[in-house]
């Protein structure tokens, strides 16, 4: 199994911890991942100049075919980006005429619907790779272990641009994904709401609020650790929740995973490399719980 | 019972903005909107800050009141989690109708400056984080293959009409 990676602009320089372990990861699973020189996906000036955004996701496509790979994406924000802008490219022809003027003119290119399959890292190891055969990679069940998943909002939703995978309402891959691994995946309330990392640099107090409303609830539950696969979810629920320790009376201690690095610990592979000197919330007494 | 928030003058219709969003709005449906709540019903932010409404959002956009549209922070406090997408009876696609309205926003110059920056980030760098000399070494350390630093592509698309 071989694809084009689509890292985006927050993993490799804000959570490394996430693609470090997801190299970790794939390697041990024998899937390769190829860098083709993508760059930003173009979602966060979306709300600026949607022209603009489609134009850069466009330009990325190109690339991903060019390649002939499928594109894997772990920022679920990129993969809905390039998805989004695929179908928006492939319906209407103002937007394609209006992204061909700016590349044609800004950067001597054109999309000619080029759409390469886009799918998020954790759908590739759930639909490609298949939860039975990492069940039978596991060198190390996570048993005892209760975890908590939060499989944010672009990773099913829109539906419209996932059909045929998974609930947008009550998606469950990623909770098989953390039971394959031998952890136990328990259920509470609110699971498919939003972070709130997207209104973070409109109104943070909003953001965190969003953030600890989830906080609260794990704690009541009492699990080991949140399970996710977003940059901006870690950046939420584990760097926030150590800001938020500084600020608030009530101090949370919920271990931040993202997947990759939970499934690094039951496939063996040395904690070294699967990043989590970058968490913010310690893991060691998770390591230490399920003995590594 | 306090109905100001309800009561709108539709004295102000700003045709020349009904005829921007009817170009500009694609797949949404706005025009569908019959005010049933459910969008307000689904929304995690809705949940935290009482004041934010899409289902007002989508009704001011819908009669051409712009000023009143854009009078506050409201479109940009959609977080885009599409729960609201997914529950709508009228395929309304109210994070749709959002983003034309920040954009329309936008060119008029009237929106978040923490926003407008990653454009001017973006023109600069390529990347909305730049990948600094400290980054390069914590990546080589940790034996994470180069990225290119600086996609040209991206800055010169960020760069386009400025
Ligand atoms: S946008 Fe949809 S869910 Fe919201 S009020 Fe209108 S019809 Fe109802
Ligand atoms: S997409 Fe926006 S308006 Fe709709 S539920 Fe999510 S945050 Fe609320």
């Amino acid at each position: 199994m071989k694809y084009a990676v689509f890292l985006g602009c927050t993993i490799p320089s804000r959570q490394i911890n996430y693609e470090q372990s997801s190299r970790a990861v794939a390697k041990s699973l024998g899937i390769e991942l190829v860098d083709v020189g993508f760059g930003c996906c173009g979602f966060p000036i979306e709300p600026i100049d949607q022209v603009k955004a489609i134009s850069m996701a466009a330009m990325n496509l190109k690339k991903g075919e060019e390649a002939r790979l499928d594109v894997v994406a772990l920022c679920p924000a990129c993969g809905e980006m390039l998805m989004k802008a695929a179908d928006i490219l492939g319906k209407d022809e103002t937007t394609v005429k209006n992204v061909n003027n700016l590349l044609s003119k800004h950067v001597g290119s054109e999309y000619r619907g080029e759409n390469p399959r886009v799918i998020h890292f954790a759908r590739m190891l759930y639909e490609d790779f298949g939860t039975d055969k990492i069940k039978n990679l596991v060198k190390h069940p996570l048993t005892g272990l209760k975890i908590a998943t939060h499989p944010g909002c672009h990773y099913v939703r829109p539906s419209s641009l996932n059909e045929g995978f998974d609930d947008p309402e009550f998606p469950h891959s990623l909770d098989e994904l953390v039971e394959a691994t031998g952890a136990e995946s328990v259920d509470y309330i609110n699971k498919n709401y939003c972070c709130g990392g997207s209104i973070l640099a409109v109104r943070e107090g909003v953001a965190k609020a969003m953030a600890r409303k989830k906080l609260e609830v794990l704690t009541e539950v009492g699990v080991d650790a949140l399970v996710l696969i977003c940059p901006f979810c870690g950046i939420m629920y584990d760097r926030y929740q150590k800001l938020m320790n500084t600020e608030l009376e009530r101090k949370f201690n919920i271990p931040i995973l993202y997947y990759p690095q939970l499934l690094g610990i039951a496939l063996g592979i040395d904690p070294e490399e699967l990043g989590f000197d970058v968490n913010s919330i310690s893991v060691s007494g998770l390591l230490e719980k399920v003995g590594v | 019972m306090k109905l100001s928030g309800a009561v709108v003058d539709i004295s102000k219709v700003d045709t020349r903005f009904l005829r921007k969003l009817a170009r500009e709005l694609g797949s949404s449906n706005l025009s569908k909107c019959f005010q049933c709540g459910v969008c307000v019903a689904s929304c995690p932010v809705r949940w935290i800050e009482a004041e934010f409404n899409p289902r007002r959002i989508m009704k001011l956009a819908k009669l051409g009141l712009k000023d009143l549209v854009l009078q506050n922070d409201f479109i940009w406090l959609c977080s885009m989690c599409f729960m609201c997408q997914e529950r709508c009876p009228q395929d309304v696609r109210p994070p749709e109708v959002m983003t034309v309205l920040r954009n329309i926003a936008a060119e008029e110059g009237i929106a978040p400056p923490n926003l407008m920056k990653l454009v001017d980030m973006l023109s600069e760098n390529g990347r909305v984080y730049p990948i600094d000399d400290f980054i390069e070494d914590e990546r080589a350390d940790k034996g994470l293959p180069e990225v290119v630093a600086k996609p040209d592509f991206i800055m010169k698309i960020a760069e386009a009409g400025k």
